[in-house]
This record gives structure tokens, C-alpha cells and sequence, in this order.
């Protein structure tokens, strides 16, 4: 009854390693990103900018000595690091909404890759992303006077790190679902301005009321802030609510919960389209 | 793997279970909106199967279901023996999808594109790079693989689309309304290659289309209208189903006109856009019986062999493209 079979080329993909995919789903993150001018001087020059704009302006008042608790430039240095990625880490995710609109994320959808490894390529592009942009920031440390040794610089790379891929996976869970950039931005809002507020970038924990300080104890960032803090200002021996090692262990924690929500976010399905 | 390549002829009831592709009774909607109502068919190896169906007949929703990108509301698609609902990651591996909206990223250069893609079926190394290769050549942009692909025409874009479809080598490939944007020469390059592949690595192919002559091209189609498969079977055979050839005349009142034949001839006569319709053998000795029965009645009057729209027009009762107006007329009626 059967002929004799031609065998096909390849009848069955053999499984793929998921590491493959995540490697080639950030490097297309990163080329698209280089490839796009106005975005390269976006995140190289806001940076700046933002420093500039900060020092010459209410900069200067401050460190006057207003308020009595000393320099509160030098205070705002590691709150604006802060900011620089939160923000960036978030909206690179828009890039999730693209791809969808634009139909590349079917391809990618379709192929035999395990739901992680497309998380996780998309996340560590966003990361790379924003951390590039937080370092930089970094770079005008020194001429604010934050002297930072190898260690602090590490620590600080760490930390940074970890909030860039903390909120770009939050980013990405938010977009997964989205079909608007506008929506994104909408909910984006919601979130952002609270947790940076919340995170002690903008005052410390001690200065905030009750209601206040509980929302800060269980905001994630502010366990990244402390450890901003401890790391570049330890002469000043801030007050935090938990060491250096267990605030950055909060914050792993925090990415790592944020991560398996995207994973269990991209890997539903439903009886409407995934792409 | 063995069972899923024997060529066993279609049983009568045009279920097979060897087939590549099968389809049980496949149901999904969208909120009130039934897009399938029970969908049946199977594809066998080696063989380029068409779903032919207008715009909102149902295709698209398939392909999404038949590439893991959406669970049916109930029913099953099995693609090499693998459920699609459930066990996405093993249809995954069997199929290549060329989709209809652009996929590609138009950031990057045509061989970029197929690198990354190359990378999501696990390709790499030296191995990768001879595959883009011998893709680019394929689909004639071998000169232009450094380019990036914003720079490229809709139809060049296609290809590499198309490429990216083919990169790991599928035995099974889904393509949604491929054609589209092509001009007709890449159209039939397109064509001659699937069947190329058909025959010489005996690659199963399903394409949707709402083009008639395309679907003429396929060994076996379905005709989907409004979630069901309303004909099943080769393009010939589907056809010789219409009794003999088809005429259609024009007159001031084709209501009446029809009627009368009917009467007269006892022919099934239809009135169809103000036109009146009918399926006759010997249509050539039939015409001019019929203008001479009604002198002055008939106004024009042509006559054709089949068409796989008079087949959609037998099965369904209405045009293949039929006004928004008169969709949304039916659909009134059958809720």
C-alpha cells in the first residue's frame, strides 16, 4: 500500500536550545537600536542634558546650604540615576508592541523556541539598553564630587543592572497584552511615577509619614535606592532599612518575580490572537 | 514518521489517516462572532492543498489555528498526529509559516533577516550560512543580501519573506494569501517553486487564497464561505460537479424570465445580480432553443465552461465577492 517514502529534507526541527533565540532576539534589540540615529542621541544626550539642566539650575540653590541636611544635589545624583533607567528600561519595551503591530513577532511566535528564551531576549536587549544609559550617567559622578572606588563602581554597575532588567521585564509584561503605545504609556504612567516617587529617590524614608513609609517598605526600587545609596555615600553612613547585600537581594528578587510573570504572560494562550 | 509520507489515495469520505494535516470539526468565535462552523478536511504529503474563500470566509482564523497562534473554540487541528491546542511546540517544529502582514524587519538586511530567523530553528555557524545563501539565491536576491530590506520593493520584501518561511526546511508549510503584492511574473516563479517543492522533497503545502486562478493551481481545495467548507476535492472534479456548462443572460425582469424557464425547460434557473443563471449540458445546442423561446426577452446572453466560482455560486447561492450590504442582509436573516 505505501511507496516507497522520499524522505524530506528535515521532517522535524530538532528542539532548539533556548539560549540561541535569546542571544538573536537582543542582538536585533541592539542593531535596531544603533541603527536608529535619533536614538542614540537620545539616550546619550539626555543623560546629559538632564545633568546639566539639574546643576545649573536648582542646583546651585541647594547646595547653598537650604536645606539644612547638606547637599541635597549630591543626595539627588543616585535618585536621578534612578530615574534614567526606570524610564528607559520601561519604554524600550514599546518595542514589544512594535513588533507585534509591525507583524515580526508572529515569526517569532511560531518557531519552536521555548516561550523563555523570547522573554528573556527581549529583556536583556532592553536591559543592555538602559543600563548603557544609566553608566553614562554615571560618568559625571566625579565631577559632582562622588568619588567612587572600583568596588562601589561594580556594585553600583550591579545594582544598576538589576533595576534595568527588573523594569524592563516589567515593561515587557505590561506591553505583552498592549495593542496601543498609547495605552502603554497610559498604564506605564500609573506605575512609574508612584514607584519612583515611592523609591527614595526623591526624599528619604525617614522624612515620610506613616501610610507613606509602609507603601516605601514594600516598594522594590527603594531596596535598589538604599543600595545606591550605601554604595556611593557610605562616609555619610545612611539610614536603610536593610544592609547592602540584603536590599540588592530584595531587588534580584524583584527582577527574578518580574521575569516569571512575563514568562507566564507570553506563554498563554487563548482563543484570541496571540499576534 | 513513515505513516505520515504514504501517498494513499483519498477515501470517500475524504477523511485519511495518513494525512499530514487534519482538521476535525473545527469551531471558533470571536465573542458573537462565528468565524468556523465545524471546519473538516485533511492534507495529505506531498501535496499543495488551497483554502479558497472571500475576504471574512474564515481562512485567516484557520491559519492562526493551524499555527499554534490561537486555541479553537472546540474541535482539532493536528498537524503530523501533534494537536495544535496542545502540544504547540511539537507542531512548531514541523511547520514553516509565511504569513501575509510582513513579518520581516525591515531594520536589517535581507541576510540579517534570515540569520535571525535561522537562529529561532536553531540553525548556526557554517551550516546557517549556506542555508541563507542558497535561500537568497532561491528567491533571486542573492546581489542584494547586504541590503537592508527597507530599501527592498513590496515585492522583493515578499520574497525574503518567503525565504524566512523556507529557511529551516519545513515538511509542512502554511502561506497566507502569498501572492499578495507580487507582480505576476514573481507570482508564477512563486508557484513553479511549490511545486518544485512538492515534488522534489514532497514538502505538503496549504495556501489561502481568494483568487480563483490560484486555487486552479492546487491539487486539492477547499471552498470555505462564512466558517464552512461548503466544497472539498480537485480543482476538476469540483468543477465536473456543475452540470455541464454554464449560461447567464441579461433581461428587463429576470425574476419572470426565470421562472418561465424553468417552467419550460426544466432547468434549475436562478436569478443572480439582475441576471438570470443556469447550469445546462450541451449548453452550445441550449442557447439558441432558449433565445428563441423568448423573442425579445433576452437582452444578452454567455455562455461558459465551469469556473471553481460557479462551483462557490452552486454551493452557497451567491456571488463569491457579494456586497457589505447584502452580507450584512444575510446575516440578519439567519439570526
Amino acid at each position: 500500500m505505501a511507496q516507497a517514502a522520499i524522505t524530506p529534507a528535515a521532517v522535524v526541527t530538532p528542539r532548539v536550545n533556548p539560549f540561541l533565540p535569546a542571544f538573536t532576539l537582543w542582538w536585533r534589540e541592539v542593531v535596531r537600536f544603533y541603527r536608529q540615529l535619533a536614538r542614540v542621541v537620545g539616550v546619550i544626550a539626555s543623560p546629559l542634558i538632564f545633568w546639566v539642566v539639574i546643576g545649573a539650575g536648582f542646583g546651585k540653590s541647594l547646595q547653598s546650604g537650604a536645606i539644612g541636611t547638606g547637599n541635597y544635589l549630591l543626595y539627588f545624583f543616585p535618585g536621578a540615576l534612578m530615574m534614567i533607567v526606570l524610564f528607559t528600561s520601561i519604554f524600550t519595551m514599546m518595542s514589544v508592541i512594535e513588533d507585534r503591530n509591525e507583524g515580526f513577532l508572529l515569526s517569532v511566535m511560531v518557531a519552536p523556541v521555548h516561550r523563555s528564551g523570547i522573554v528573556l531576549g527581549k529583556v536583556l536587549g532592553g536591559t543592555t539598553l538602559s543600563a548603557i544609559q544609566g553608566l553614562l550617567f554615571l560618568v559625571v559622578a566625579p565631577f559632582i564630587g562622588i568619588r567612587l572606588g572600583l568596588e562601589q563602581v561594580l556594585i553600583t554597575v550591579l545594582v544598576t543592572f538589576l533595576v534595568s532588567f527588573a523594569l524592563t521585564a516589567l515593561g515587557f509584561a505590561i506591553a505583552w497584552r498592549m495593542e496601543s503605545s498609547q495605552g502603554f504609556h497610559a498604564i506605564i504612567n500609573l506605575f512609574l511615577i508612584p514607584l519612583w516617587l515611592l523609591s527614595g529617590a526623591l526624599f528619604p524614608m525617614s522624612g515620610a509619614t506613616g501610610w507613606i513609609k509602609m507603601l516605601m517598605l514594600v516598594n522594590p526600587l527603594k531596596y535598589g535606592m538604599d543600595a545606591l545609596l550605601l554604595t556611593m555615600f557610605p562616609a555619610t553612613a545612611p539610614v536603610t532599612t536593610l544592609p547592602l547585600w540584603g536590599s540588592i537581594a530584595v531587588l534580584a528578587a524583584f527582577a527574578v518575580a518580574v521575569f516569571a510573570a512575563g514568562f507566564v504572560i507570553a506563554n498563554r494562550r487563548s482563543t484570541v490572537p496571540a499576534a | 514518521m513513515a505513516t505520515v509520507l504514504d501517498n494513499v489515495p483519498a477515501t470517500a469520505s475524504g477523511r485519511d489517516g495518513s494525512a499530514v494535516i487534519q482538521v476535525e470539526t473545527l469551531r471558533h468565535s470571536y465573542g458573537e462572532r462565528v468565524a468556523l462552523n465545524g471546519v473538516s478536511f485533511d492534507v495529505r504529503a506531498g501535496e499543495i492543498f488551497a483554502l479558497l474563500g472571500p475576504n471574512g470566509s474564515g481562512k485567516t482564523t484557520l491559519f492562526r489555528i493551524l499555527s499554534t497562534l490561537m486555541l479553537p473554540t472546540s474541535g482539532r487541528a493536528l498537524v503530523g498526529g501533534c494537536d495544535a491546542a496542545t502540544q504547540p511546540d511539537e507542531v512548531r517544529r514541523r511547520i514553516g509559516v509565511v504569513f501575509q502582514s510582513q513579518s520581516v524587519d525591515i531594520k536589517l538586511s535581507a541576510a540579517e533577516n534570515l540569520w535571525h530567523q535561522g537562529h529561532l530553528y536553531g540553525l548556526h555557524g557554517a551550516e546557517l550560512k549556506s542555508r541563507i545563501k542558497e535561500m537568497l539565491a532561491r528567491v533571486g536576491l542573492a546581489d542584494r543580501a547586504g541590503d537592508r530590506v527597507e530599501t527592498f520593493s513590496g515585492g522583493m520584501r515578499r520574497r525574503v519573506e518567503l525565504a524566512k518561511g523556507l529557511m529551516h526546511h519545513p515538511s509542512v508549510l502554511l502561506l497566507d494569501e502569498p501572492t499578495t503584492g507580487l507582480d505576476p511574473g514573481a507570482r508564477r516563479d512563486l508557484w513553479q517553486y511549490l511545486h518544485e517543492l512538492r515534488t522534489q522533497e514532497r514538502v505538503s503545502v496549504i495556501v489561502t487564497t481568494h483568487l480563483m486562478e490560484e486555487a486552479e493551481r492546487c491539487d486539492r481545495l477547499a471552498i470555505l464561505s462564512e466558517g464552512q467548507v461548503v466544497a472539498l476535492g480537485t480543482p476538476l472534479a469540483l468543477r465536473s460537479e456543475i452540470g455541464g456548462d454554464v449560461i447567464v443572460l441579461e433581461t428587463s425582469d429576470p425574476a419572470s424570465l426565470a421562472a418561465r424557464i424553468k417552467q419550460k425547460f426544466q432547468v434549475a434557473a436562478t436569478v443572480l445580480e439582475n441576471k438570470v443563471r443556469m447550469e445546462r449540458k450541451e449548453g452550445h445546442r441550449f442557447v439558441p432553443d432558449l433565445v428563441e423561446a423568448f423573442p425579445g426577452e433576452v437582452q444578452s446572453i454567455s455562455m461558459s465552461k465551469p469556473t471553481l466560482e460557479d462551483v462557490f455560486i452552486a454551493r452557497t447561492g451567491h456571488r463569491f465577492w457579494t456586497e457589505d450590504a447584502q452580507q450584512a442582509a444575510q446575516q440578519q436573516e439567519k439570526h
